[in-house]
């Protein structure tokens, strides 16, 4: 789950991380408010879930009443590479004298904890990483044994920053080694983390991603589900708990299990389809679940024909096919049909669909033929 | 010969009073698998179908003799779990589970690496492990397999893995043992730890190896195929077309920055000298010719 600005300094601030005074409003009369409580200069951000903001005019300084005015209702309704602005922050502008990098994530190839820090921030880590790495110091840490304080300040030397800010990182860098651990981050990262003219070091912004997986250890991560970038057929599958992407094709796609499903959309790419969704419906495949599948993909207007692709393992073809049978009696398809169902007791499924064939409905014998079929009804 | 496990294994399962585990354990057991014994401190003394169940893991390896687990605890209870039959000196933990959040399996995996370097843990997040005829610990379907070898499979996706068994029982190949290492951020066994076993097996004599996008496995997979294999080997990878950024139902399959793309994957492996399929048929073929030219 990835979080806004917003909702990652607020994150920050309960592991006692310094950020910037602010609120989040959806409207200009409140965001004006804040700005005159707060006190002039404020920064006004857009609260979306892509980078470019301040491209886009998604950031801007106000320096009076009048000003905050003025970005705040300009900024509301924006539209950022498709993100509407819904959501603004307004916070106390900072005075920066230097910029840096940090941030905590997993080493999936070390099976480690890595962390990063730059004196080379306020810029893309990758493009610093690409043209001149040695401006990264990393460090690796053993989840069993945890960031030690004095590990921390080596590194921190080794990131050259300027000395005067070497107190203040050690301390943050602590704090944000906590909220990674104990938050079930996936990533947290601060880019730009500031030195202040006043030698203060600070978290100008704020990246976090939290682990799905930890909801049950934090429920109130619950809150942040409702502001995940989805789109609506996304939305509407989110809402039956299928696991769906949209893509931007005309073939609607269903399988049963990730690798199957993401396997289905390469096999409709090969043959010369676009694929409308990946759609895993997980290792069963009950009416129910059916049902609720055929519903998302027929509301999407775009699908002109659906790829059902089925493999038995422990779950039965005969259950398989009842479920596709008594789904497709409950909902009304406008798209034909191509169903390819393989695996334990196949023959038994394929003889429950046989007399139900017709030109909405046809099956194939391999993944390969069924997504050829598919692909021809699409065009 | 197959890898980890065999004929002569025997298995406790942790987690065999709940529904999945007492009915995924019965069909192990149904399979021929040595199901020995279950856990739950709570019911100790018990059984689950004539399974005798013990209060944990070192007392029901005691009593049996076992020398792997398979787990079936529900998340929130799989760290205890893994550490319990470590420390219990458990050789292989197979650890079904979905669900668990990244920061405890980078703890466990870290802790056995530590204090129990001979214990092997699988998973979490797989379908487990199965040695077709011999033994199946996990949920695959083990009728989908054939029996024998040549080949070995590793794979880090459940329904491909089920896919490739059914291949190549079609063009009647035989498995010698079948690896779903899962799809999660840490797995416990990795694409080499089961390479390398396949390399030394004496009956295994080529490998398939299902991969998909996220993260760097199959590159890595793919240096070691190049430096240190022997044996021909022939891939599949999920996941080309799949758009940047976009989570693809596992929590491991998301291609990030221009990293851990199938096509960054696919040219490793083909580097490496591995036959790659487009699609799990074409690998499935492309095995097919390599078993008949052995």
């Amino acid at each position: 789950m990835d979080l806004l600005e917003y909702q990652g300094k607020q994150f920050f601030a309960k592991y006692g991380i310094p950020v910037s005074d602010g609120e989040a409003t959806d409207n200009v009369d409140d965001a004006v408010a804040i700005a005159d409580r707060i006190g002039y200069p404020v920064v006004i951000k857009a609260q979306v879930h892509t980078g470019g903001r301040g491209k886009a005019g998604g950031v801007k300084l106000a320096g009076n009443t009048e000003e905050a005015r003025t970005h705040a209702s300009n900024i509301l309704g924006l539209d950022i590479k498709g993100h509407i602005v819904r959501t603004i922050w307004v916070e106390k502008a900072s005075d920066i004298a230097e910029e840096y990098y940090a941030s905590f994530t997993l080493d999936r190839s070390a099976k480690k904890y890595l962390g990063m820090l730059s004196s080379e921030g306020g810029v893309e880590i990758e493009k610093v990483a690409d043209e001149n790495p040695d401006a990264i110091a990393r460090i690796h840490i053993d989840p069993t044994v945890g960031l030690i304080e004095d590990q921390c300040r080596s590194w921190v030397e080794a990131a050259k920053l300027n000395p005067q800010a070497t107190d203040g990182a050690v301390d943050i860098l602590m704090k944000l080694y906590t909220a990674y651990v104990e938050g079930d981050a996936d990533l947290v990262e601060i880019n730009p983390l500031i030195l202040k003219p006043t030698g203060e070091v600070h978290a100008l912004d704020a990246k976090v991603s939290l682990d799905g997986n930890a909801i049950y250890e934090h429920p109130d991560y619950e809150q942040y589900d409702k502001t995940q970038p989805r789109d609506e057929r996304e939305q509407a599958a989110h809402d039956k708990g299928l696991q769906y992407v949209g893509l931007e094709g005309t073939v609607g796609v269903i399988a049963n299990g990730a690798g199957l499903a993401m396997s289905t959309v390469d096999m409709v790419n090969q043959v010369g389809g676009k694929p409308a969704n990946f759609l895993d419906i997980g290792g069963g495949a009950n009416a129910d679940v059916m049902a609720g599948a055929l519903e998302v993909i027929n509301n999407d207007p775009d699908v002109k024909a659906i790829l059902i692709n089925i493999f038995g393992g422990i779950t039965r073809g005969e259950e398989v096919a009842n479920g596709i049978v008594e789904a497709m009696e409950r909902v009304d398809i406008d798209a034909p049909i191509v169903i390819r169902l393989d695996g334990t007791n196949a023959a038994e499924g394929r003889a429950i669909l046989e007399p139900k064939l017709s030109d909405r409905l046809m099956m194939e014998e391999t993944m390969l033929d069924a997504a050829r079929r598919a692909v021809e009804l699409a065009e | 010969m197959s890898i980890f496990v065999d004929e002569n294994t025997k298995v406790i399962y942790q987690g065999l009073t709940g529904s999945q585990g007492r009915y995924y354990g019965l069909l192990n057991r149904d399979y021929g698998t040595h199901v020995v014994a279950g856990t739950n401190p709570k019911k100790a003394g018990t059984d689950v179908d004539g399974i005798p169940i013990y209060a944990n893991v070192a007392e029901a390896k005691e009593a049996t003799g076992a020398t792997v687990t398979c787990i079936f605890i529900p998340a929130p209870g799989v760290r205890g779990a893994v550490i319990e039959a470590a420390e219990a000196g458990i050789e292989f933990i197979v650890a079904i589970t979905e669900g668990v959040p990244a920061h405890e399996e980078a703890y466990f995996y870290n802790k056995l690496r530590n204090d129990h370097p001979d214990t092997q843990l699988l998973g979490p997040n797989c379908p487990g492990i199965i040695s077709p005829g011999k033994c199946n610990i996990g949920i695959t379907a083990g009728h989908i397999a054939k029996a024998g070898g040549p080949v070995g499979i590793v794979s880090r996706s459940g329904t491909l893995t089920y896919q490739a068994l059914y291949e190549l029982k079609q063009k009647d190949i035989g498995v010698t043992t079948c690896v779903g290492i899962g799809g999660d951020p840490v797995p416990g066994t990795t694409f080499i730890d089961c390479l390398e076993r396949f390399e030394a097996d004496p009956e295994t004599r080529a490998v398939m190896m299902i991969g998909e996008i996220g993260g760097s496995a199959e590159e890595e997979a793919a240096e070691f195929i190049k430096s240190s294999m022997t044996k021909p080997v022939a891939s599949y990878v999920a996941g080309v077309t799949a758009p940047p950024g976009k989570k693809m139902g596992h929590a491991g399959a998301i291609v990030s920055g221009g990293k851990g793309t199938a096509q960054a994957k696919m040219e490793a492996l083909r580097d490496a000298g591995v036959m790659v399929g487009e699609n799990p048929t074409e690998a499935g073929e492309l095995m097919a010719q390599i078993v008949a030219s052995l």
